[in-house]
This record gives C-alpha cells, sequence and structure tokens, in this order.
C-alpha cells in the first residue's frame, strides 16, 4: 500500500520534468527570433535587444534550461515582460476566483450529476432515464459562453435577481455577495461537466447493475436503494472518479471562458491576456501551474482509486 | 449462542422444518413474445422436503435456472411472467407475494447460491460484511452480536482463521474459500430451503468434492431442504436424493435418485446418462514408433512480479516441462487451476515467450527464434479455445474467419474458399455455414466452426485447450468424437488440455498430470487410471463426482 502510493508520488517527478522542458523549449523553438515574436509587430530594435538580454536568450541553450530550471525549483517563474511584476506576484493575485469557481463547481457537479446518472441507470429506458440523457447530450452540445449570456439574460437582467458579473471574495466580502456572484459562473461552467459525468455514472452503473454481486445483494433481501448506494455505487466509482479527474482539463478550458463572460478577475482572465499580449513568461508560469494542477489532481485519483477499490491496493 | 439470544428480536436458531418446503405445482413461466418458444418453463411441478436434496438436472435452455429464480422472486416479472401454477414455500404461495414480502423471505427463509463465487461477491466489500449484511437487513442485531454470529457461522463451513478471515475482501480468498463464503452467507439466518445453482461448475474437481461434501454436511445437521441446478451427473450421483430431469423448460422424468440411476426411462434422460464420459478408459494401440510431431525439453515459464519499490515475486508457472507428442497421438494434460497446463499450451504456440528450455516442432527449435522467422511454423500448430462465443469475431462471416489463416499464408481465396467448403462438410455443418455469422450458431456448432478454422491451416499439430468445457454434456460427446476423427483422419498431432479426468479418459492416448507447474506423473492413459502413481493423481481420481456410477459413454 505505502509502496504504491510512494511509487504513484515519484512517478510524478519525471512527469513533470518533461512537462518543464516543452514550456522551455515552447518559446526556444518557434521559428524566427524569440525576442521578436514576444515584441510583435511594432517593436524597435532596441525593444528586441532589451527583450532578449532579460530573457538570457543571448547565452546557449543549455545554460538557458538549466538557469531558468534553477529559477523554477526556488519558485521563480521570471518577470512579466509587460507589467514587469513578478509572474508568482500575478499568479497569486489570481488564484482565489479560480480555485472558488473550480471549487464551486466540482462540488455542484458531483452532488447533481451523481444522483443523476444513478436514478437514470436504475430507472433504465423510462422517461426519467431518457430526460437525463437528452439534458447530457443538450448540456455538452450548448456553448460556455451561449450558456452564459442566456443565464445573464434569463436570472440578472428579466428577472434581477443575481448580479450580471464580477467577483466578491468570501474571505473579505462575506458569503452572502460571494455565493450571489459565484452562482452563475458555477451553473454555466457545471453544465457540460455534469452532462459528462451523468452519462458515464449512467453507463457504469448500468453494468454494475448486471454483475452477479447485485444478484447476490438482492437475494439476500437487499432493498433496492442500498443495493444500489452499497453494491452498484461503490463498484462503479473507480470509471466515474476517473471522468471527474479527466474532467479537470475541460474544466481549465471552461474557466477561462466563463471568467471572460462574467469578468472575474481570475487566473483565466490572466491566461487570455497574457495570450492577447505574447507576455511568455506569464503563459509560461501559466502552463507549468495547471500541468502542475492536472498531475496532481490524476495522482489524487491513483490514490483514491486504492479507498474504492481494493484490488488495487495489494 | 445461547447467550445471547435474549439480545436477539428473533432467535436465529429455529426448529428445522419438517415435511415439504418447497412445492412447485404447474409452474409456467412466459418469455417474451420474440423468444423463440412461448413458455421458459412449462408445467413444471416438483416438491423439496426438508432434510432433502432435490437436484434439478438439465442442459442450457431446459429451463432449470428460471424455475429457481422465479422462485426467489429474482426474476422481473414483467420480463418473465410466471402465468400458472404455484410455487409454495412452507404453504405460501410466493407468486403471490409483494416484492416487499419477497425481499423479507429472501435471506431469511430461502437463501440462493451461485455458479461463479468470484462474480457473486461484491469485490469492493470485505467478505465478513457481506456476510453481516445478512444479519443486518433480516434482524435487529448491533454489530457485536453480528461480528459474533458472522465468525460462527463462518466456522461452519469450515473457514480456517475466520476471526482474520472476517477482514478479507473476496479477490484474497481461493475460489473454495469464496463458495464457502457465499454458503455461510446463505445459511447465516438458517433458512429452510437452499437453492444451489450449479455451486460446484466453475470449481477445481477436489475442490468440487469439498464443496459438495460441505453441503451435504450442512443440510443434514440443519435439516435445509435442497434444491441443487447441476448439468453433471456425476454430481447427482454425489448427492442427490432426488432427481428432476428437465428439457426445453418441461420436467420429463423425476424420481429417487437411485432409481432415476439403475434405471433411467425417458430417453432424453438416458442420452445425457450416456453423454458422461466414463472414467474407464478404452483400449488404444501405442503410437511409440510413430514420427515425433511436437517436443518440449525442459521448458520453462517464470513471471516476475513486482520490483522497483514493491517486492519482488517469483511464480513459476511452468517449470522443467517435458512432453512429446507423436502423429496421430493425443497427449493429454491434465491439471487443476494453476497448474500450468494453460501455459505449457501459449509457449508452445508462442503466444508467450518461454522462459527456458527447447521446443522441437517438425525438426526445428522454435522456442527462442524472433517472431519473423517463427511465422512459417505458425500454420504447423493450431489451436482450438474453450470458449466459442469470444474466440470467433462477431462481426465477420464464418467463411471470413475460416479463410483469413490460409489466405494469409498465400492461399488464393478461390482455393481458401473451396477448402473451407470442405472443412464444414468434415466438422458435420452445411458449406452454406461460411455466409452466416457466428451468432446464427449454437455452442457446439461454433467449436466445431473453430475446429474447421485450426484445420484450414493444416496443422501438424492441434491443441484443444479445453475446448469441451463450455459445452453441454450431449454436445461435449459429440465434439470429442469430433476431434479424435480429425486427429485420426489428418494424422494429427493433439495436445489436449483438460480439467476433466472422465473426457480425457475418453480420447487420450497418454496422460500427463500438472500441479503447480510442475508434472507429477505421465504415462499411458489406462496405466495411469488403473495404477496412480503419485498422491496428487490418486486425489484426482478420488475427487471426480460420481466415480462409483458407470456412466455410458466410451468415445
Amino acid at each position: 500500500m505505502l509502496g504504491y502510493i510512494a511509487r504513484r508520488v515519484l512517478s510524478t517527478i519525471p512527469v513533470m520534468g518533461v512537462v518543464a522542458l516543452f514550456v522551455f523549449l515552447m518559446l526556444r523553438l518557434s521559428p524566427g527570433d524569440p525576442a521578436a515574436v514576444i515584441a510583435g509587430d511594432y517593436a524597435t530594435a532596441e525593444d528586441i535587444a532589451r527583450i532578449r538580454e532579460r530573457l538570457g536568450l543571448d547565452e546557449p541553450i543549455v545554460v538557458q534550461f538549466f538557469q531558468w530550471l534553477g529559477n523554477l525549483l526556488q519558485g521563480d517563474l521570471g518577470i512579466s515582460i509587460f507589467t514587469n511584476l513578478p509572474v508568482t506576484t500575478l499568479i497569486a493575485q489570481r488564484l482565489e476566483p479560480t480555485i472558488m469557481l473550480t471549487l464551486t463547481t466540482l462540488t455542484f457537479t458531483i452532488l447533481v450529476a451523481v444522483p443523476l446518472g444513478t436514478l437514470a441507470a436504475w430507472k433504465a429506458g423510462s422517461l426519467i432515464d431518457r430526460a437525463v440523457m437528452i439534458f447530457a447530450v443538450a448540456g455538452f452540445s450548448i456553448p460556455v459562453f451561449v450558456l452564459g449570456y442566456m443565464l445573464i439574460y434569463q436570472f440578472s437582467i428579466e428577472w434581477r435577481w443575481l448580479p450580471v458579473q464580477g467577483y466578491k471574495s468570501i474571505f473579505e466580502d462575506g458569503v452572502g455577495p460571494f455565493f450571489r456572484h459565484i452562482t452563475l459562473p458555477t451553473l454555466t461552467l457545471s453544465v457540460i461537466y455534469i452532462a459528462l459525468i451523468a452519462r458515464i455514472t449512467r453507463a457504469s452503473v448500468l453494468e454494475i447493475l448486471q454483475e452477479d454481486y447485485v444478484r447476490t445483494a438482492r437475494a439476500k433481501g437487499q432493498s433496492e436503494t442500498k443495493v444500489l448506494l452499497r453494491h452498484a455505487l461503490r463498484n462503479a466509482a473507480v470509471p466515474i472518479v476517473t471522468v471527474i479527474g479527466l474532467g479537470v482539463a475541460l474544466l481549465i478550458g471552461g474557466v477561462v471562458v466563463t471568467e471572460s463572460v462574467y469578468n472575474i478577475p481570475g487566473l483565466g482572465r490572466l491566461v487570455l491576456d497574457a495570450v492577447l499580449k505574447r507576455d511568455y513568461p506569464i503563459i509560461q508560469g501559466l502552463i507549468l501551474l495547471f500541468s502542475f494542477v492536472y498531475i496532481l489532481i490524476n495522482l489524487m485519483i491513483d490514490l483514491l482509486y486504492t479507498v474504492f477499490d481494493p484490488r488495487i491496493r495489494y | 449462542m445461547a447467550s445471547d439470544s435474549t439480545t436477539l428480536a428473533r432467535p436465529i436458531r429455529r426448529t428445522p422444518a419438517t415435511g415439504t418446503v418447497l412445492d412447485v405445482r404447474g409452474l409456467s413461466v412466459e418469455l417474451p413474445a420474440n423468444a423463440d418458444r412461448k413458455y421458459a418453463v412449462e408445467d413444471v411441478s416438483f416438491t423439496v422436503d426438508a432434510g432433502e436434496i432435490v437436484c434439478v438436472v438439465g442442459e442450457s435452455g431446459s429451463g432449470k435456472s428460471v424455475t429457481a429464480q422465479t422462485v426467489m422472486g429474482l426474476i422481473p416479472r414483467r420480463d418473465l411472467k410466471p402465468v400458472a401454477g404455484q410455487a409454495r414455500l412452507l404453504g405460501e404461495d410466493l407468486l403471490t407475494k409483494s416484492e416487499a414480502q419477497l425481499r423479507k423471505l429472501r435471506g431469511e427463509r430461502m437463501a440462493m447460491i451461485f455458479q461463479e463465487p468470484m462474480t457473486a461477491l461484491n469485490p469492493v466489500m470485505k467478505v465478513g460484511d457481506q456476510i453481516s449484511e445478512m444479519l443486518e437487513i433480516h434482524t435487529d442485531m448491533d454489530k457485536a452480536a453480528r461480528l459474533k454470529r458472522v465468525v460462527e457461522v463462518m466456522r461452519d463451513v469450515n473457514l480456517p482463521e475466520p476471526e482474520r478471515l472476517v477482514h478479507s475482501y473476496p479477490h484474497q480468498l481461493s475460489g473454495g474459500q469464496r463458495q464457502r463464503i457465499m454458503i455461510a452467507m446463505a445459511l447465516a439466518l438458517e433458512p429452510v430451503l437452499l437453492i444451489a445453482d450449479e455451486p460446484t461448475t466453475a470449481l477445481d474437481v477436489t475442490t468440487q468434492a469439498q464443496i459438495l461434501d460441505l453441503i451435504k454436511d450442512i443440510q443434514r445437521r440443519h435439516g435445509t431442504g435442497v434444491m441443487f441446478i447441476t448439468h453433471d451427473f456425476g454430481v447427482v450421483a454425489e448427492i442427490a436424493d432426488r432427481v428432476v430431469v428437465m428439457q426445453h423448460g418441461k420436467v420429463v422424468e423425476q424420481g429417487q435418485a437411485k432409481m432415476v440411476l439403475s434405471h433411467p426411462e425417458h430417453p432424453y434422460t438416458k442420452m445425457l446418462m450416456a453423454s458422461v464420459p466414463s472414467l474407464e478408459p478404452p483400449q488404444r494401440t501405442s503410437l511409440s514408433h510413430a514420427e515425433i510431431a511436437l517436443q518440449t525439453i525442459g521448458l520453462a515459464k517464470t513471471y516476475v512480479a513486482g520490483g522497483w519499490l514493491g517486492r519482488k515475486r517469483t511464480v513459476k508457472a511452468a517449470d522443467a516441462v517435458q512432453l512429446v507428442v507423436r502423429r496421430g497421438e493425443t497427449l493429454g494434460v491434465v491439471g487443476e487451476s494453476g497448474s500450468g497446463k494453460s501455459t505449457v499450451a501459449r509457449c508452445i504456440v508462442r503466444l508467450i515467450d518461454p522462459s527456458a528450455g527447447e521446443i522441437w516442432l517438425a525438426g526445428h527449435q522454435i522456442a527462442e527464434i524472433n517472431q519473423g522467422a517463427l511465422r512459417p511454423f505458425r500454420r504447423d500448430v493450431q489451436i482450438v479455445f474453450q470458449d466459442p462465443y469470444r474466440s470467433l469475431n462477431p462481426r465477420r462471416t464464418v467463411g471470413a474467419s475460416v479463410i483469413e489463416g490460409p489466405m494469409n499464408f498465400g492461399l488464393g481465396r478461390a482455393e481458401a474458399v473451396a477448402r473451407a467448403r470442405d472443412l464444414m462438410q468434415v466438422v458435420g455443418l452445411s458449406p452454406d455455414a461460411l455466409d452466416r455469422f457466428p451468432h446464427q450458431f449454437s455452442g457446439g456448432q461454433r467449436q466445431r466452426i473453430c475446429i474447421a478454422r485450426a484445420l484450414a491451416m493444416e496443422p501438424k499439430v492441434l491443441i484443444a485447450d479445453e475446448a469441451v468445457s463450455a459445452l453441454d454434456v450431449s454436445v461435449q460427446a459429440q465434439v470429442l468424437e469430433l476431434l479424435d476423427r480429425v486427429r485420426n483422419e489428418f494424422d494429427l498431432a493433439m495436445l489436449f488440455i483438460t480439467h476433466d479426468l472422465r473426457v480425457a479418459a475418453q480420447v487420450c492416448d497418454r496422460i500427463m498430470v500438472m500441479k503447480q507447474g510442475e508434472v507429477v506423473e505421465e504415462g499411458a492413459t489406462a496405466e495411469v487410471y488403473a495404477h496412480p502413481q503419485h498422491p496428487y493423481t490418486r486425489a484426482l481420481l478420488e475427487a471426480a463426482p460420481g466415480r462409483h456410477v458407470t456412466f455410458g459413454a466410451q468415445a
């Protein structure tokens, strides 16, 4: 068991290393002079020279890599070209809204999608099942920005229940304002995710319900609810958890759009701004951060498997 | 036990029931409209008395499992509707009970054990908790009392160290232990009726003997009525008090086990009993001078698991295996699961690479040559697998599957098709079969197709890996006869891998007994069966169910 955890944790190190290498090469291997690329179309020769010097692009590439890696390991992601602030500071400023939006979305999604999918599987072929499946297809098909504006129109402009945009911190502004502002973005971001997870839950519970041990549970005289919760759902958990984890990648993409629609000052907005301004140090820093989070989540999922399925523990 | 019975809402130890426990009268169950017949079971009547084992015998599609599951109320009534008759448990008709009433009776008054204990137990729940669940559903016992009772019933089914075993998961136990857990679970509340649906079919023969003994012993001690479903007349001979024979959903014969076994009346019963291969090997002429087709010297396969931060474990799946098969000869490789018999077959076909040793095929050593050099030898060794449902591609016609191999080796399409048509006749099918898909055939027909597919390659060696184990006994006899005939006709060397000593007795010239990767005994079939040398061989022969009854079939 401990060996398994140690193995999983250690195996993330080479993965992170490969990601770091790619992020580093991303700028260096792009065609043309990276300094000119960063500087953009209207830069003067001095601008380009200044950028080249700042990024250390005069040094041999191997030296550059180790310098960069050394800084990285000390938590130094470089300096933003446009704001002249350290990238770590910029990220730290924008971290809270994104983390909060991700957490509310994940929680809401799991609370809705797993019961919905289980219900659909249990009542397979019924009206409920069909309704859930139609919702899943629709939810998966509708683009985040379309849904976002539809919700804003209905809830904020027509009914005036919720604010149109913006973000309030749960720590500084209190719980009420926080939830008033985060509700619509959470709904927007959740729909596609609920669609995905409800579908997977349905499929995997449906499969488990055919298993012999479900028949055994019924032969014991167990009630249908307990058959579902105790026997089916726990066995179906591994594929469900896998998709929840993989879906985090989807979530990162969704965050960028959702934050733009609702004007939330989070990492998504930072990504967008950095890309538009070709602020490479920020882009690199964010890619590293997102990769790191993604790897971390996959690690957590691997460890969660062992909680759900004892066969993986040994 | 007596001390804590005061804490129970209802005492668990009841006085055993007497008289008739289960009374099925004129039961008919309707199949859905699009099925190939109207009734799954039709006008079925039989009884099970307390303290009695009634074997319900039949082949697949006989309706024996439907009958059992109808009694248990495990089939949704909208799919398979009981349309006539009664199923009375202690006088009360189960068919008129509501779902909630049935739930209460299930587990408490009637319990069921199933064929495959690995899949019948929840893999993510400790076995102790799974037994305990039974008590949790039906009694008010607290946690401590439940644990106590769980340990008690586990001890009752002879599980070692029950206090420790309650915390195990199913995958940590052996097949026999898992089935004991199932039995402990079923008996936890001392039901009056135990329905056992092929409970030993998936088990090794020595384990099967132990489980049969256990069921007999427990039912005698507790006076349980047992409805025991099986397809195996050997098992019937071992444990049945009475026998009910079913065919196509109807009861064709029933009576005292001794009577039915000694004087079967219905032709179907006679046919079933005649199809059980005899443990007496027939006379066979020795082929010791024929050309050697296949030989292995010191063949071994070692698996290394773990490593890299984990504990390293090595498993010797096969060790120092020497075998010789001559043209026209059948060598039987017999053993229980984990004995390494399939590993040997897979090494010979080079589906897996052996760790050591030599494989000689038609004068060439093929154990270590690379895949490219191996290719010309591929056609010389063909294999027929256990499960014909899964070894044919369901989306390709039979013809496409049969001609694929020869065409890979350069035969033109027209010739390949012509050969396939001939082979269809050799295996007893019409040449039209080539245009149809696997799902349009029965299990036996599919296995015939698999044999034709193997023969299309014109092999020198044919490996049959449990090739008849998944088939009904009447079909099994026919496929065995076919295998023996093609071996003769094509002068094949056949490696016949099986766990079934009855089958091996009928088709093998020589027998090799394997245990835990090693060959423990080898010799002429008649000699090995008459004078087994190794204790393990003796144990295997001892454990063969129904060995005291002589059944008809000699292939």
